[in-house]
Order: structure tokens, then C-alpha cells, then sequence
């Protein structure tokens, strides 16, 4: 990673600008410099790469109107005359309803490094795994199997201030590394990924070995019949469900009645016991090895998150802890006006049970008879009252005997709730980092334990391999 | 050509593409194509009637891709300058070189001949991203309230996404292209809350479209009357019974068979799926280039276009993001498969002459790859039934309306799909609704089982704004056509039994 400015203007400049030139009663600008380099692979060999340049601007202008406060928002992108965009801002305020989220811009804090300039990635990042590639691929040609693949990086440095004095810059590397194996007959096939911020640690004759061992189970085929299973989910699969359960923590929705954490009659359900288990599913800027940002950045208000809480210090947020619910996401103005606690979604996620051991080969080891899921795949909301989830299982799913791997078995389509299966998890192991197969891409930073369940619910046979 | 292309003076444009080719012509390229675009995407959501969101978002950038001694490079900006364009082509060459060292086979391209200067726009009449914020937020604000007034409605949402791009294309072959398009989706979802502690929905059907704002004033959709339909809608659905699960012949409306046929036909008919392109990731496809024009997809009644060129269709341009021009085209004819969707690298690899122009990108600073055309069920030819008569036909089913959850295989056999209304059919007659429904499928045993389809008077252009493929994941809209069909004996499932309950 190495700084640069090239054409566009050092972002500091860009906040003092804005803020500057801002005529309102409070204003935020947010400059998002993105710098990515990706190399794509497939049939054995590279099809499309990339490397790009992105800036995002956006300023929030606040607006006193009759009954309250309104904000308008804007974003640009590439080489913005900020002063532009605030005019722009300012109008959209001027004609807003009053906003519901409003609540005083933050000040406070001034990081050392806000006049640095954003860093940048190229494909050099990369090296260390294209390198390998060409043997990679040349093996398993020889061994008639087809690769295809994905390996990127990014680096994205954010820079924000207000009108009420925050200054606040982060920069945030984001890296992963997926590498798929199919036999030739296109029988069997098996995933391997890997979330890093610097692919320091990333070779791809790795993530070979691991697919050669994965085909290598497939060499007996069992026929498994639809219906409720022991299973064994790898932290990558529970990642995926995880990445629904706190996908699903709106206060505001739950309040409303319309998710998995409303309290029938009204209001919500925290403080409720979900698992007889002492889980904990937290967010954690500070979470070693998948730190993220310790500060909030909202370009577009939601229910959950506003941008009048821009700059707000992020800490340590246990969505459950000791397996009950302890915060569901308010921003300020909801929290204020629900009477709950200001909780904001966060950027990476963790699942952890204290003291609960092992990897995913030692929960094998430790069940007489199951199925090894390795993958999940296009996961769905079919009834939000319940979170029920419907999905495929995808390259991968293997049978158990004895504590050990004996064969593959065919795919299935599941239907299941996450927040059930936290409740109905009979076995646990260490929290490791991983990352999500369906959703690695968008919530790249997640540390999750394996989990048995012994009556996942496979609602029919997938054909598909 | 225009004064202003992709909110900038042609000049300038002219300028930055120029910087772009001819330094990539200079660093040996042997094919390279640019896109400059500006593309303006609006949200704005309501919640009871209050705003709780609204974005007003334009992204600028410059993407060139270039062919360097067989391998692939491509680099992109938001800083859409003549300094930034040229260093494009030293970045997107050197990425070229990159792979060079990696590849195991030459990229070849399907030939396109260069199509000179092309100017073309959508058909709307006023962009919807002109319209100020204030007005878009008072409409919706008018719906909610119409319905937090009616009877039985506890909650409102309410949004509307408006999105106008301006592209401009050019590359080696001589091939300019200056494209402008607009699309919209409004949508309203009433929530009911059960006093056993659940709730039901109901949101509006009308598709997303390649429209502009005339469209919320009832131009290509009745908004009053399924504004008025839905409270009785939503009553009706919490007080019925919820379904057996079990085997039923269904109606399917296009407000719901459009999303059964963009995931089980769209994608298992794009190319590159096919050849194992996406297996990393968006999957790949059962139906293979060995089946072509063998492959029994469905009943003899199913008819299956392509096309990039449907007057209000969320994929229809002049020109793809390869120079190719739009074309329509047959995937499957009398229920045999019989054509893909191509880009031009997978056209080339799977011996076709051309691409039929299935290429494009979801912004400036991605690559473009294969994408999904308008994919579309043609009507019966001739007059066909209407939905009522394919209704009066089955004696026990289920006619279903409006799309909810979906999800689908990675070879795109098994999928699953709920709506937002069931009707019970008994003796060819609508009898109040049903709760819970599910249905599930193979995707040739379903199509398989499609005895019917309606008339013309039954299709419907619907679609999404949100199909995703790819890696770096890309974000595309696309529109398909449906009539109203018969599907005979399918799986129902009860999904609150599926969830133990």
C-alpha cells in the first residue's frame, strides 16, 4: 500500500472545503477513497482482472425548518467541487420534511493523521498467490479437475469531518482469496476461502492442497434422503447464517413487529433467552486480526443508522451475550426516542462460545453419524417472523461415520431459521477467523466457531453438483 | 452528436476517450475499448409516512479495457480526466502483463464490426432523477397515508428508486456510441400485525421499468387501483386458512412467473455459466453446450427469447459494453434449448461467429462481462386464454400473484419461490386466499409440467433492478416478459411447517 494523490484533490482538503463554504445550521462531508486490484480465474485459466481508482464525496447538510430539523444529502463522485455539492445539499434540506433521526452533529475528536493522503493497492498485492497460479493450474489439468477463482484487494480510506469540529480518517484493507475445484465429469466439487488484509499469510498451492484433500473424500458416493440430519457447519456456513441474524437486528423493525426479535404484543425481545447455550455474537472494531473502523460513516439514513450520528465512536456490541438478546441497532434519535441504547451495525462479526474447542475436523471427530456441510449458497428470507432462511448446500457436503469423513453426498435445498438453530446447537468449537461463501464479499470480517445441530432441516435433494 | 454526454461537453468527452485509446493503441493493444458515463441513482423511503431515507447519488468515472498479446487488462478512474484516461491504458496494459505470466490460453474476442457513431436513448418522458426530492417524498408520503388510513393496517413502507445513466462508448473498431437510459421502481408494502404475534404483508406488484416519472402518474401501471385493492387484499390474507402443503396445479401470474424465469431460463442460458466461468461463485448451469438444440427444457408450449432491445426494458440498449450491437433472439423454441446469452469472449470459445451483445457492466469502473438480456416467455400466439380462463380450467390449485422470496441451486435445478397472493382455486374459481405457500421446483420437470400459457393480453414486462453476478460482485437491472401460464401438479410446501412451526 503506498499514498498517492494523483488527480484528485488530498480529501482533507476536500472536508475543510465543504465545511468551509457550508452556510447551514450543521454539515457533514465524507470523502471515501477507494483503491482495488483483482484477478479472476476460471477453466483453468485467467479470465478478467481489474484495478481501479473510486472516490465517493458526500455531504449531509442540516437545515432548521418548521418543527424541527431536516437534512439533505448528496454524493459525487471522482474530481467534485465540493462547494457544489453542498449548495446542492443545503437545497435538498431547505425542501425536506423534518427528519425523524435528527439528533446535535458530534464533535470531539481530531485524529493526528487526518491530513494524510488515502493509500492505494495495485496488483502487486496479489503476487504471492498469482504467483502459484500458472503451477496450480498446470496440476490440475494433469489431474483432470477445473479450477476457477477469485482473488482481490482493497484499500479504503475514509476521511470525515462536521461542522461541529470531528475530525476523523481511517483506513481499511480488505483482502480474500476463493478458489474452487470441480472434477472434470463435474460430479463433485469443493470451495475453499480465505478473508486477509494483506495476503501476507495467502499461497495459492494451499488452497490447492485443501481441495485436493476435500476431492479425495468424494471418492465413495452415498445417496442421502431429504429430511433432519446431524450436521456439522464449518465457520464459513455459520458465518453466512450469522450474517442474517445480525442483518436482523433493526430496533425499529422489531419494535414494529415485523423480524425474528419482535415481542408478540409489542415491543421487542431483548433480555430473552435464544440459546440455553452462554453465546456471544458481537461487533468489534477492536476484534484482533478483523479490526475495523472505530467510528460510525452513513452516507444514506436508515432505520437503524443516521447520518447526524457521522463520527460516533464504535465499540465492543454484543447483539447476544450469555445466549440472550442484549442490543438490537437504534441510532440516536431512535434510542432516545424508544427508551433503548444507542447500537449501530458494525463491520466485522464474531460468534463465540467461552471455553468451547475445536476446529471443524474436531467436531467431526466428535460425531458418530452426520453430514459435513462446507457450503451454503443463495440464502433467502421466507418468513421474517421466524427468520426462516431457505438455501442450497454447495460444494461440498460429506458424510460422517464414526468421527470420520466416508464419503460425498448429494446437495440439498434447507429451510431453517438461524436464531432456531443457535437454540438447537448441540456442539461448538473455537472461534477462528473466516469468511462467509455467500457473503464474504460484503461482510468480509468475521471470526465464527463450527457448529453441530443435530436436526437440520434438508426440505429436498438438489440435484445440482 | 450530443453537447453533453455523460454530464460533460463532448468535447471534453472527446477528449478523455482519445487519451485513452490512442495510448493504449500505442502500448501494443490490440483491442481496447473505453466507456465515460455519469450515472444518477435516487432513493427515497418512507415508513409510516415519515422519511427515513434519501440518497441522491452520481458516480463519474472512465473504464478502459484492452486485448494486449492475448490477455485481458482493465483499469478504471472516477477521476475522468485526459491525465487519468492515458495512465488507464499504461494500468490496464500492465495488468494485461500481468496475466500474461499466469494464463493457459490466448482471450480471443468474436469479431465486431465498428458500427460508426450511434446516438440512442430510452423511451420515457420525464427522468425520473429531475424530479426534485421534495415531490418524490410528497408522493410518497400521499400513498402511505391512503393506506395508514384504511382499515387493518398497522405499517407502511414506502420507496421509490429512480436511476438515469448516460453512457458514452467508443473503441478500435471505429464504434462511438452515446446512450442514454432511465429506469424506476416504486413500491408499497402494508404490514398487518397478527394477534397471534406474526404478521402478514402486501406489497404492490408493479414491476421496476424502464420508465420515467410518468410512470408513478399511471403510465404503464393502474397505481389507484391496486392502491385501493391492497388494505382488503391484506384483511382477506390474515384471516385465511394457511395452506396443505402437497401437490397443486398453479396459476401463475407475470407479477410472479417473470422471477421463475429469470433464475431457472436467465441464468442457466447465459454462456458463461454454462462453460464454467462463474463456478467460483454465481454457479454454473445444467443446461451445457452438449445439450444444445437436444435439451428438453420444458412442454412444448414454452417459448424463450433474448433480447436487449424491448421498448421500457431494464436491459435493452443500442450498443453493449463491447462495441456489439443489440440483438433478439431464441434460448429455448417449441420447449428445446436452442441458444445462449454471449458476450464476446464466450462466443469465441464456444465457436460462435458473433455475440448476440449480452455485455455490459453495472458502472464505469467495473469490466464488463456477460450479462443477462431481457429474457422473456412469449404469450400464446394468436389470441391465447386469458388469466380467467386459464383459472377456469383447474379444478384444485393455487393462482399466485406477486413475487417475495426466491432462491435457486448453483446449476439452477432446484428452486423455491413464496409471492405476495395465493388464491385458492376450486372447480375453475377463485375462493379466498391461503397463507404460507411455497412452491418448489426442478427446472425442466416444472417447465415440463407448463401446459398453458395466457394470451397476449395476459404478458407483463417485469423484472428487478438487483440480478448479481460476478466477482467483483456487479449489480444489474433487466426486465422479463411473462403471460399468465398453467402449471400442472407442482410441490407446495407450508413454510411455517418447513420452519418447525
Amino acid at each position: 500500500m503506498t499514498g498517492s494523490q494523483r488527480g484528485l484533490a488530498p480529501p482533507a482538503d476536500v472536508v475543510e472545503a465543504g465545511l468551509s463554504t457550508a452556510r447551514s445550521a450543521g454539515c457533514v462531508v465524507i470523502v471515501e477513497d477507494t483503491s482495488e486490484a483483482e484477478v479472476r480465474f476460471a477453466v483453468n485459466t485467467t479470465t478478467t482482472n481489474g484495478v481501479r481508482r473510486a472516490r465517493r464525496v458526500t455531504v449531509a447538510s442540516v437545515a432548521a425548518v418548521d418543527g424541527g430539523l431536516a437534512v439533505g444529502v448528496a454524493t459525487r463522485s471522482g474530481a467534485v467541487d465540493v462547494s457544489d455539492l453542498v449548495r446542492a445539499a443545503e437545497a435538498e434540506a431547505s425542501s425536506a420534511p423534518v427528519a425523524e433521526d435528527a439528533s446535535p452533529l458530534l464533535g470531539g475528536v481530531v485524529d493526528a493523521e487526518f491530513g494524510a493522503a488515502p493509500l492505494e493497492t495495485d496488483l502487486s498485492v496479489l503476487s504471492g498467490v498469482l504467483s502459484g497460479l500458472s503451477g496450480v493450474f498446470e496440476r490440475a489439468e494433469r489431474a483432470g479437475t477445473v479450477l476457477a477463482g477469485f482473488a482481490s484487494h482493497a484499500v479504503a480510506t475514509t476521511h470525515l469531518g462536521t461542522s461541529a469540529g470531528l475530525r476523523r480518517r481511517h483506513v481499511q484493507p480488505t483482502g480474500a482469496a476463493q478458489m474452487v475445484a470441480r472434477t472434470s465429469e463435474g460430479a463433485n466439487s469443493a470451495w475453499v476461502g480465505v478473508g486477509t488484509p494483506d495476503f501476507a499469510d495467502v499461497a495459492s498451492e494451499a488452497l490447492e492442497d485443501e481441495l485436493v484433500r476435500r476431492l479425495g473424500w468424494a471418492s465413495r458416493r452415498v445417496d442421502v434422503d431429504a429430511g433432519r440430519h446431524p450436521v456439522v457447519l464449518p465457520p464459513s456456513a455459520v458465518a453466512d447464517l450469522m450474517i442474517y441474524v445480525a442483518g436482523s437486528a433493526g430496533g425499529q423493525d422489531a419494535e414494529d413487529g415485523r423480524t425474528v426479535f419482535s415481542k408478540p404484543g409489542g415491543g421487542t425481545r431483548i433480555g430473552e433467552r435464544l440459546s440455553p447455550l452462554a453465546f456471544e455474537l458481537r461487533s468489534d472494531p477492536a476484534e484482533p486480526g478483523i479490526e475495523c473502523a472505530p467510528f460510525l460513516t452513513v452516507t444514506a439514513s436508515s432505520a437503524e443508522a443516521s447520518v447526524f450520528d457521522n463520527g460516533l465512536a464504535l465499540g465492543r456490541t454484543p447483539w447476544l451475550r450469555d445466549g440472550r438478546l442484549e442490543h438490537l441497532q437504534y441510532h440516536r434519535a431512535g434510542a432516545a426516542l424508544r427508551g433503548g441504547q444507542v447500537a449501530a451495525p458494525g463491520d466485522n462479526l464474531v460468534l463465540e462460545l467461552a471455553g468451547a474447542q475445536g476446529s471443524t475436523a474436531d467436531l467431526v471427530a466428535r460425531t458418530e453419524h452426520g453430514l459435513l456441510v462446507t457450503c451454503l449458497w443463495y440464502i433467502r428470507v421466507v418468513d421474517p417472523a421466524t427468520l426462516l432462511l431457505t438455501g442450497l448446500t454447495r460444494d461440498g457436503v460429506y458424510l460422517i461415520e464414526d468421527g470420520e469423513v466416508t464419503g460425498t453426498v448429494t446437495n440439498f435445498r434447507f429451510n431453517e431459521s438461524p436464531v432456531d438453530l443457535l437454540a438447537r446447537t448441540t456442539d461448538v468449537g473455537a472461534t477462528v477467523r473466516t469468511l462467509g461463501r455467500e457473503f464474504g464479499e460484503y461482510v468480509n470480517r468475521t471470526a465464527m466457531p463450527a457448529l453441530r445441530v443435530d436436526d437440520f432441516n434438508m426440505s429436498s435433494v438438489s440435484p445440482a453438483s | 452528436m450530443a453537447e453533453h454526454v455523460a454530464g460533460r461537453s463532448s468535447s471534453d468527452v472527446d477528449a478523455v476517450v482519445a487519451a485513452a485509446l490512442d495510448e493504449a493503441r500505442r502500448l501494443g493493444a490490440s483491442d481496447a475499448s473505453v466507456r465515460v458515463e455519469q450515472i444518477r441513482s435516487q432513493v427515497v423511503a418512507l415508513r409510516d409516512g415519515t422519511i427515513e431515507t434519501s440518497s441522491d447519488d452520481t458516480e463519474d468515472g472512465v473504464g478502459l479495457r484492452v486485448v494486449h498479446e492475448g490477455s485481458i487488462g482493465f483499469a478504471a478512474t472516477a477521476d475522468v480526466s485526459v491525465d487519468a484516461a492515458a495512465r488507464l491504458a499504461h494500468q490496464a496494459v500492465g495488468a494485461a502483463k500481468v496475466v500474461a505470466a499466469v494464463r493457459r490460453r490466448p482471450l480471443v474476442l468474436a469479431p465486431e464490426p465498428g458500427h460508426g457513431e450511434v446516438s440512442w436513448s430510452s423511451s420515457y418522458r420525464t427522468d425520473p432523477t429531475t424530479v426534485p426530492m421534495a415531490e418524490k417524498v410528497a408522493r410518497l408520503v400521499e400513498w402511505s397515508h391512503q393506506l395508514l388510513g384504511a382499515a387493518g393496517i398497522d405499517h407502511v413502507t414506502a420507496r421509490v428508486l429512480a436511476v438515469s445513466e448516460s453512457k458514452h462508448y467508443a473503441d478500435l473498431q471505429g464504434t462511438v456510441a452515446t446512450q442514454r437510459r432511465v429506469r424506476v421502481h416504486p413500491s408499497v408494502e402494508a404490514v398487518a400485525l397478527d394477534p397471534d404475534g406474526t404478521f402478514e404483508t402486501m406489497r404492490t406488484c408493479a414491476p421496476p421499468v424502464g420508465r420515467g416519472w410518468e410512470y408513478l402518474d399511471g403510465e404503464g401501471w393502474d397505481w389507484d387501483t391496486e392502491l385501493a385493492e391492497l388494505p382488503g387484499l391484506l384483511a382477506e390474507k390474515l384471516a385465511s386458512p394457511s395452506v396443505d402443503a402437497g401437490r397443486y396445479d398453479l396459476v401463475i401470474d407475470p407479477t410472479n412467473l417473470w422471477l421463475t424465469i429469470h433464475e431457472s431460463i436467465g441464468h442457466a442460458t447465459e454462456l458463461d455459466r454454462a462453460l464454467g466461468y462463474e463456478a467460483a461463485y454465481a454457479g454454473t448451469s445444467f443446461a451445457t453446450p452438449d445439450k444444445l438444440g437436444t435439451l428438453r427444457y420444458g412442454s412444448p408450449v414454452m417459448h424463450v427469447t433474448g433480447d436487449r432491445t424491448a421498448e421500457h426494458g431494464l436491459a435493452s440498449v443500442a450498443i453493449d459494453d463491447e462495441g456489439v450491437q443489440a440483438q433478439s433472439f431464441d434460448l429455448v423454441k417449441d420447449g428445446v434449448l436452442v441458444g445462449y446469452q454471449l458476450d464476446r469472449a464466450t462466443a469465441s470459445a464456444a465457436g460462435y461467429d458473433r455475440s448476440n451483445g449480452c455485455a455490459f457492466a453495472d458502472s464505469p469502473l467495473h469490466v464488463p462481462i456477460q450479462r443477462m438480456a431481457n429474457v422473456s416467455l412469449q404469450p400464446a400466439p394468436s389470441e391465447g386464454p386469458t388469466t380467467a380462463e386459464l383459472i377456469s380450467g383447474v379444478e384444485r390449485g393455487i393462482f399466485v400473484v406477486g413475487d417475495k422470496s426466491w432462491s435457486i441451486d448453483m446449476q439452477r435445478y432446484n428452486f423455491q419461490f413464496t409471492g405476495q397472493r395465493f388464491f385458492r382455486i376450486e372447480g375453475g374459481r377463485l375462493v379466498g386466499q391461503l397463507r404460507d405457500v411455497a412452491y418448489q421446483g426442478t427446472t425442466t420437470e416444472f417447465w415440463g409440467l407448463m401446459e398453458a400459457v395466457g394470451g397476449r393480453s395476459t404478458y407483463l414486462l417485469a423484472g428487478a433492478f438487483n440480478c448479481g453476478k460476478g466477482q467483483p460482485g456487479q449489480v444489474a437491472p433487466v426486465s422479463h416478459g411473462a403471460p399468465s401460464a398453467l402449471v400442472r401438479n407442482v410441490n407446495v410446501l407450508n413454510a411455517r411447517a418447513e420452519g418447525g412451526r
